[in-house]
């Protein structure tokens, strides 16, 4: 199982506003992007990531593990993720 | 205490006076008097209110050092200077020059020297980087148009030339390397340098060295907006070991005394940070080091008067300039007084 981690430089506010120091870079993140984000701060994995949202939003499980890969791939380009 | 201080010109392509002025009024110790050393009657600086308290014209660098010199000396008989800090890099020659008779004037400066502004030279940079296993755009010198068609085999396109003080051009193929060639060496002479192109991303440095090799404070900046003429619009200070170390190791080599920028390009392909420029003097967004907790300028101050000065160790990041156009309105008596009378 893929374990991912925000690196503890990268500043989350809470309006989603992302700040990534190293290159001054800032990003920001929709509602359902800065829960992934939060719950990947709080260390929770990929598997415990998609059954929270399954939970609290309707969507079926095939587009939404498509749609968690294409933003952790986004998040990782951007080097707000690594892979632990 | 009385400081003069030069580059009021912050038009699109701003002098770094006007944020020197205004960092070093910040300073909670500071006490004194700002007088103005001006170019031009229409400098933006000379119409900002609160920002040099008299401003005075002074010969261009190229009327030459002595009717430079005759001029401060008119100037310090009325204002009793003690400090000059010149901030703009076409007058910094003259000034070093005029370091030892100023000092005999009672006049202070803090200038690197000759040797020390040669080394970092656009045309001597190179050798400078090669000899400290600093990474730098590979380059060779033109000194003739018949050296276009000897460019080597393993320079690229595109590739960027560049004049011997001012200006850059990206060329994408041999004719553009000519149409820049005559355009920049009817500007500014010989020779003209062919760069390696690096793709990247464009990171600066303002810092303070103190002569002995020892860095006073060094704040990073990722440029945000860039304009046409490759002017940072605004900025934002990053947190990057790599960078701070990189550059307080260019300013341990160089053995920096002065205010200095450098310019970086953190490469796409590598990762790496490739030294592109030192540039001899504070840069025009340097007013950014003391909002970050830094007040590089004042710091230049205290080192000038022979102060024990403790080096900064920590900046704010995250700390965002944006420079803005701004009209100010001023009388015709102002700009007359600075036309007819050198001084207002």
């Amino acid at each position: 199982m893929n374990i991912f981690s925000i690196p503890a430089n990268v500043a989350v506010s809470d309006t989603g506003f992302v700040f990534l120091p190293t290159t001054g870079e800032t990003f920001t993140l929709n509602e359902i992007g800065k829960e992934i984000l939060r719950m990947l701060q709080q260390n929770k994995n990929l598997d415990e990531i998609t059954e929270i949202i399954l939970e609290n939003y309707d969507i079926d499980r095939m587009s939404l593990e498509k749609d968690i890969n294409d933003f952790l791939a986004q998040l990782k380009n951007y080097s707000l993720l690594v892979e632990v | 205490m009385n400081i003069a201080i030069t580059g009021l010109n912050a038009t699109d392509n701003p002098g770094p006076g006007v944020p020197l002025i205004r960092s070093i009024k910040a300073h909670p110790d500071f006490s004194g008097k700002i007088i103005g050393f001006i170019y031009d009657s229409l400098e933006p600086g000379i119409y900002m209110d609160d920002v040099a308290d008299i401003k005075y014209l002074i010969p261009y660098p190229s009327s030459g050092l002595e009717i430079l010199y005759e001029r401060i000396c008119a100037i310090h008989q009325k204002e009793k200077l003690d400090l000059i800090i010149p901030s703009l890099d076409s007058e910094l020659y003259g000034f070093v020059k005029l370091k030892d008779r100023l000092e005999d004037l009672g006049i202070k400066t803090f200038l690197p020297t000759l040797e020390h502004l040669n080394i970092r030279a656009k045309d001597k940079l190179f050798d400078f980087c090669k000899t400290h296993g600093i990474n730098a755009p590979k380059n060779i010198l033109l000194t003739s148009p018949n050296d276009i068609n000897n460019i080597p085999k393993d320079f690229e396109y595109p590739l960027v030339v560049k004049g011997i003080f001012y200006d850059a051009y990206i060329a994408n193929n041999i004719e553009e390397v000519k149409t820049a060639f005559n355009k920049m060496t009817a500007k500014w002479g010989y020779p003209i340098i062919i760069q390696e192109f690096i793709k990247g991303a464009e990171f600066n440095v303002v810092g303070l060295g103190d002569g002995t090799g020892a860095t006073i404070g060094a704040v990073p900046m990722k440029k945000l907006y860039i304009t046409d003429k490759g002017k940072g619009w605004a900025g934002i200070t990053i947190e990057d070991d790599k960078l701070l170390n990189l550059s307080k190791m260019i300013i341990e080599k160089s053995k920096w005394k002065s205010g200095l920028e450098l310019e970086f390009i953190k490469s796409e392909k590598s990762n790496e940070y490739y030294l592109l420029e030192i540039n001899p003097r504070f840069p025009a967004w340097v007013y950014l080091a003391p909002s970050a907790g830094q007040n590089l300028p004042y710091a230049l101050l205290d080192l000038a008067f022979g102060k024990q000065v403790e080096p900064f160790n920590n900046y704010t990041v995250g700390t965002i300039f944006v420079r803005a156009s701004w009209d100010l309105i001023t009388d015709i008596k102002a700009f007359e007084k600075i036309a007819v009378l050198g001084e207002i």
